[in-house]
């Protein structure tokens, strides 16, 4: 895998760029000095102060040297320089910042303390004080730049070594016996190298800009040495007459510097510490219509639907598709769950239901009406206006979900000011009657406080109330009690009831929990790799499910009931890739009944007593029985 | 036989304005051979007492004892009792070193000790062997793995230093559901075979019922029932634990609509309430029936031994006569 | 240790960052491969402008305490930072190697008058006496004399201290203007993948500039402008005209840093699952960005803005030997060539003071506009 990377960056413009620009720097730096010197030393004085001509690309100095020469031979002694400085940086600020994780917290803290004082001072005044005590010129310099770097290194490396101090698997290697030292060789300093080496490359590139600009100001490499920045102190005197002289020792800086930085990027990008979501390719758009088709069974249209999908499904670039034909109708005042593992689309489903995908998600249906109009065919502002008051959403991370800058009563109030062209002090007033309608205490004063003020639990409500306030007809709830305690997420979920049952909203919930889903809800539609496997009303579907799958699921979740005396049921394997999806049935690797048909041909959901599943071989022994005779 | 006891261990962060009490004065019992379950919810301190039980953090108060003797923090351990409390994490992401290959991570945990590197391998693969995975998958490095692989080899690696006590702090949490399942049968069955104790924690009551012999129920760092787990699953005398059974989410039906037994968020445990943490959100405390001053004004944990289930509650016989399924 | 709801690790670590970007290097732009700072580097002042991403306090109630703690500590830090300040520049006469006085006057000046000015300047004393009396002195404003010039360190370096400080200013104000909404126009254009070659000949161009150090910089924009064009001055401070090729070149690579990472900022927020709500919500485009993005991006912006403040104090260094700027810049180079330590000493007293008072101010400002950073940060 390694090496295929790097050479896949090798293809990329700014990689063959970046190969490029370093392999030049170095053939220079080796190469140059033997080649040119002669050039650069000679004196002719007949030639004093040329400009470009022929003979001398970049003209000559004031005593007639010839001024490419002389860049080129300053090469290695620019690029030397940067790098011995940038090594006493990092070797010093890696010693200074790996101590805190050898000598404990108290020594830790002042080590950081201190590192944290040394840092604050602005680097080039650091150098320039340095310098003063070491004395003018290239061995000075060099110990001035480097050591002003040490900060900088030793905060990166304190830093990036708590980051891994603090993780489990140091806490396990502690608990294990390993000593501090084995720690730091063995777990600290393997999974901190990349991220110090990336930045001593970009470090690098900065120490030799810092390098140039010190010899410029006189204080680096003196006479009759020469670097990039000395030729350019040398080169500003004649600025008038001859910039280019002046010009070209500052472009093979600027260069040499973008050539370091680059490097440091591209390693990054190879070491896959950036994480670059671009997915290449063009998006495929998918049409799979036919693919569902309804047994005999089909519910007639009513005029109560809140909520008409059929076939629906989302694609993503790359040629995934985590939605593969679901079907969803939700009647006016109806409770729905959908239940699914990670993986099984249902999140997805609720998004593109919401019109909430990702811009580079396609989603494609083949009926998609939201009380009774056909959102694909509205205009923006119909749809903003149809979407924004009737349909509310409730997402899972409570934490996240609220805008921490604004105040929740703004956020409450804003959906009825541009909704409802509620005025300013209306929409305020209002927004505290919801919040107090979802039993938040004191609302008046909550609703001037910012999110962070509030609990996990709190913030849901929030998101309720927010959606309450244009009177919704849908409520959809993306796993909405998942983060939340078991005692606070019944609260909750007795709001959504109440919402149901107060304002008419049917309320689409999605959950991994079947248990909460029982709870609930009237009606149950499983999900496993993108497509409805089962659907039908609660109590039935779970109590005897006719799809191996939901059986599974059902009985491989442990509730108070379990016997405790057996092993728990399980699942073998794993969900397919969404990316590749095998012929035939999905579930069937997994699946105890699986037949050679249920490989070849992918089951539709079919109509069953009392249910509907997708499955060739479903459980329908008891079924049969209580179909032949009354339901209690 | 092996015990683990905590002796009204306490645990605090901070000092001043910021400090913090997150583990309160818990005593508890752990023997070969059983299983303690731990359950909370938020700020239950339930995970502190996890760290403090291992020594990576230190115990303010009070002593966590091994065999009757007395335990400090992790550098305070000799490497031998160590080696004699081992842990499995949450995060099945982060507790494997992604750059240590899972053998060498396993390995590292084998007690110290001559051993030539072909016996360090055998013992490696044996201990996968002992988890379910194969044992060429020693040389792969954890990004390969599963989530519920990575558990295992958690598991494996805690096992190599053969503890006397484990503790699984919320190990099955981050798992998906058809997952939980076989590594809470591993644990179960590892634990019979191999005879540690267990100290398993969990916010997910049924999971912890499942799996566990004796059961403790904490809130605001405090434990607050304990006994025998059937016992006071079935007939529990802590309000507190009342609700938290009556909240579990269960398929069966029901016969009244969602109860809501409990009220109200768990408090900021900067901040917490004066007497018993619970009376502030108690269906049987001072807020149903006010002349219930005595759990605003005396802390019921003082007499809980006298109690059944060592219960925390001044009115736990009277809450348990009265156990309401929700209110 | 920590507690989870309480400050967790990683952002008590973070929150120790402002100033990291700005000592980066020496070089004076604010930490090169702008707008491409690690997550791994745990300094960067973006992560100390996020304390409130994984926050799990649950209702936790704020109280008079978090504010003036702050406070004491922030001073305390400045304190601090400034007794250390004290202390090297005092060292600094003392670490160079041989007679500083020799070295000033020169190999062949009269060994009475080097005598003389060894006890003008108290170098003869006990290195505790002259320390306290460098001390009095500079609570009563007198930062020695300088050895080249015989007047008062203070009175040459005060005549100078304007140039610099405006100069400095001026190009603060104009980063601020340019850079603020340029990244944030750039950053709304090019999310979610959007106008690809725009994002790259922007970070393209951007990256550049950064990477142009900025008397490099003054040196082409000298040679085209003044030498090639004649439109502006070539050196010195004289009218309105002279300003414009300092300010900009002092402002234009940290613009494009400051551009860069406000793009970077934008993006960011314009994933987070806040403004998945906001759009929920259906509100039009412009509250979207206007109200509900623009407010979380202040904050990483205003504190990168202010590091640049303190890093651009430095970088007019480098930008007044190029203009022959009459300012603290050209001071300092010209007393460390001429070996004149007392002005050295006060110039680098002066400068690092001026930095470490702006880092101050700008963690003050963003306590003021993000009050969760104070709270997680205790």
């Amino acid at each position: 895998m390694q090496r295929s990377s790097w050479l896949r960056a090798l293809r990329t413009p700014t990689g063959a760029a970046t190969a490029l620009g370093m392999l030049l720097l170095l053939v220079l730096a080796v190469v140059g000095p033997p080649l040119m010197r002669d050039a650069a030393t000679t004196f002719n004085t007949s030639a004093i102060r040329q400009g470009p001509s022929g003979a001398h690309w970049l003209g000559t100095d004031a005593l007639g040297r010839d001024v490419l020469a002389r860049i080129v031979v300053a090469t290695r002694l620019s690029i030397g320089l940067a790098l011995v400085s940038t090594l006493i940086g990092v070797v010093g600020g890696v010693l200074l910042g790996a101590l805190p994780v050898v000598l404990g917290r108290r020594a830790g803290r002042a080590v950081r303390a201190f590192v944290d004082v040394a840092v604050a001072f602005p680097g080039l005044l650091v150098a320039l004080s340095l310098a003063v005590v070491f004395g003018v010129g290239a061995r000075g310099a060099v110990l001035a730049l480097g050591l002003t770097a040490v900060p900088s290194f030793a905060r990166l490396t304190a830093n990036l070594a708590a980051g891994v101090a603090e993780a489990d698997y140091v806490s396990a290697a502690r608990l294990a016996g390993a000593s501090r030292g084995r720690i730091l060789v063995r777990h600290v300093l393997p999974n901190i190298g990349e991220p110090l080496v990336i930045n001593a490359t970009i470090g690098a590139g900065s120490a030799l800009l810092a390098f140039a600009g010190l010899s410029f100001l006189g204080l680096g490499v003196q006479p009759p040495g020469y670097d990039w920045g000395r030729l350019l102190n040398e080169g500003l005197n004649r600025i008038y007459d001859a910039p280019v002289a002046a010009l070209g020792p500052g472009v093979a800086v600027v260069l040499a510097g973008v050539a370091f930085s680059l490097f440091g990027e591209t390693v990054a990008q190879v070491v896959g510490l950036r994480t670059d979501s671009r997915v290449k390719g063009a998006v495929p758009r998918l049409a799979l219509a036919g693919e569902a088709q309804d047994g005999a069974v089909r519910a007639a249209p009513r005029d109560d639907l809140v909520l008409d999908v059929e076939d629906l499904t989302v694609a993503f670039p790359g040629g995934s598709t985590p939605v593969a034909g679901v079907s969803l109708r939700i009647h006016r005042g109806e409770m729905v769950g959908v239940v699914g593992e990670s993986g099984s689309g249902k999140s997805l489903t609720a998004l593109a239901v919401a019109g909430l995908l990702p811009p580079q998600a396609t989603m494609s249906a083949r009926r998609a009406e939201f009380l009774g109009h056909d959102v694909r065919a509205l205009d923006d502002r119909e749809r903003r206006s149809l979407l924004g008051t009737s349909l509310a959403m409730v997402f899972q991370d409570p934490m996240s979900s609220l805008n921490p800058a604004l105040r929740v009563g703004r956020q409450v109030a804003e959906v009825a000011e541009v909704h409802l062209g509620a005025s300013r002090a209306t929409a305020a007033g209002d927004a505290v009657a919801k919040l107090a309608e979802v039993r938040i205490a004191a609302p008046a004063l909550r609703a001037q406080q910012h999110p962070h003020q509030f609990s996990g639990g709190m913030r849901q409500r929030v998101m309720i109330a927010m959606g309450l306030v244009a009177q919704p007809r849908l409520l959809v709830a993306d796993e909405p009690t998942t983060a939340l305690d078991v005692t606070v997420q019944r609260q909750v979920l007795a709001l959504l009831r109440r919402v149901r049952d107060e304002h008419g909203a049917a309320v689409l919930l999605i959950s991994h929990d079947v248990g909460v889903i029982a709870e609930l809800c009237e009606r149950v539609v499983v999900m496993y790799a993108g497509r409805v496997v089962e659907e039908g009303p609660v109590a039935d579907v779970l109590a005897r499910p006719a799809h191996p799958y939901t059986r599974a699921l059902v009985e491989s979740v442990p509730d108070m009931t379990t016997p405790r005396t057996r092993p728990l049921v399980t699942i073998t394997g794993r969900p397919p890739d969404p990316s590749a999806r095998p012929d035939g049935c999905p579930f069937a690797p997994r699946c105890p009944r699986a037949q050679a048909r249920c490989t070849q041909e992918d089951p539709p959901l079919m109509a069953m007593p009392g249910t509907r599943a997708a499955c060739w071989f479903p459980h329908l022994d008891e079924r049969a029985a209580l179909a032949a005779g009354p339901v209690a | 036989m092996t015990t683990l006891e905590l002796e009204q261990v306490t645990v605090e962060f901070g000092r001043g304005a910021r400090r913090l009490v997150a583990v309160r004065a818990v005593d508890l019992a752990v023997g070969s051979g059983t299983v303690l379950g731990l359950v909370g919810e938020s700020a239950s301190g339930k995970s502190t007492v996890a760290k403090a039980v291992t020594g990576l953090v230190p115990v303010t108060s009070g002593r966590v004892l091994l065999d009757g003797q007395p335990l400090g923090d992790l550098r305070r351990r000799s490497r031998a009792q160590r080696r004699r409390v081992q842990m499995v994490f949450q995060d099945p992401y982060a507790s494997l070193d992604p750059r240590m290959s899972i053998g060498d991570s396993v390995a590292e945990a084998l007690p110290q000790g001559r051993r030539s590197r072909s016996a360090a391998r055998g013992e490696v693969a044996e201990l996968l062997g002992l988890v379910g995975l194969d044992a060429d998958r020693a040389q792969q490095l954890p990004g390969n793995l599963s989530g519920g692989q990575r558990q295992r080899v958690a598991l494996a690696r805690a096992l190599a230093a053969r503890p006397d006590v484990l503790v699984a702090d919320e190990v099955t949490s981050a798992l998906d559901v058809s997952v939980q399942g076989a590594i809470l049968n591993l644990l179960r069955e590892l634990q019979e075979r191999l005879g540690f104790a267990t100290l398993f924690i969990s916010h997910n009551l049924a999971v912890v019922r499942y799996v566990s012999d004796e059961l403790a129920v904490m809130y605001l760092g405090r434990v607050v029932e304990q006994g025998r787990c059937e016992d006071v699953l079935s007939a529990p005398s802590h309000p507190y634990t009342q609700a938290l059974v009556a909240a579990v989410p269960t398929t069966q039906p029901r016969s009244s609509p969602l109860p809501v037994p409990v009220e109200g968020d768990v408090p900021d445990p900067h901040d917490q309430p004066p007497g018993c943490a619970f009376h502030p959100r108690c269906q049987v405390g001072p807020r149903a029936l006010p002349e219930r001053t005595v759990c605003v004004t005396t802390d019921p944990q003082v007499q809980a031994a006298s109690r059944r289930h060592a219960a925390a509650c001044h009115f736990a016989a009277v809450a348990q006569e009265a156990a309401p399924a929700g209110r | 240790m920590t507690w989870p709801g309480t400050a967790a690790g990683p952002q008590g670590v973070a929150a120790a960052g402002p100033q990291d970007a700005a000592a980066a290097g020496p070089q004076e732009a604010v930490a090169a491969g702008a707008g491409q700072l690690q997550e791994a580097s745990g300094g960067s002042a973006l992560a100390a402008a996020h304390p409130g991403g994984a926050a799990g306090t649950k209702g936790r109630r704020p109280t008079a305490g978090p504010w003036t703690r702050f406070l004491l500590r922030r001073t305390g830090r400045l304190l601090a930072s400034l007794a250390c300040l004290v202390v090297a520049s005092f060292a600094l006469i003392h670490f160079v190697p041989g007679d500083p006085v020799r070295a000033a006057l020169g190999v062949t000046a009269p060994v009475e008058l080097v005598e003389s000015r060894r006890r003008l300047l108290g170098l003869d004393r006990p290195i505790l006496e002259q320390f306290w009396s460098y001390l009095s002195g500079l609570l009563h404003g007198d930062l020695g004399t300088s050895l080249t010039s015989s007047l008062p360190v203070s009175k040459v370096i005060g005549d100078r201290f304007v140039s610099t400080a405006v100069l400095a200013g001026l190009a603060f104000a104009v980063v601020m203007v340019v850079a603020l909404p340029l990244g944030m126009l750039l950053g709304i254009l090019t999310r979610d993948g959007r106008r690809r070659r725009l994002e790259l000949a922007f970070v393209a161009l951007a990256n550049t500039l950064t990477g142009i150090p900025s008397f490099l910089l003054a040196v082409g924009a000298v040679t085209l402008f003044s030498v090639g064009l004649s439109l502006l001055p070539v050196a010195g401070r004289s009218g309105p005209s002279s300003w414009v090729l300092p300010v900009f070149t002092l402002a234009a690579g940290p613009a494009a840093t400051l551009a860069l990472i406000v793009r970077v900022e934008t993006l960011r927020v314009l994933s987070q699952d806040y403004m998945r709500t906001a759009r929920a919500k259906r509100l039009p485009t412009r509250l979207l960005y206007l109200r509900h993005a623009l407010p979380n991006m202040l904050t990483a912006a205003l504190t990168l803005g202010g590091l640049l403040l303190g890093g651009l104090v430095a970088g007019t260094v480098l930008v007044e030997n190029v203009f022959a700027w009459p300012g603290l810049g050209t001071t300092i180079v010209g007393s460390i060539n001429s070996k004149d330590y007392p002005l050295v000493q006060g110039v680098v007293l002066v400068l690092g003071g001026a930095v470490l008072v702006i880092n101050l101010v700008v963690d003050l400002l963003v306590a003021v506009f993000d009050p969760r950073s104070t709270v997680l940060e205790t």
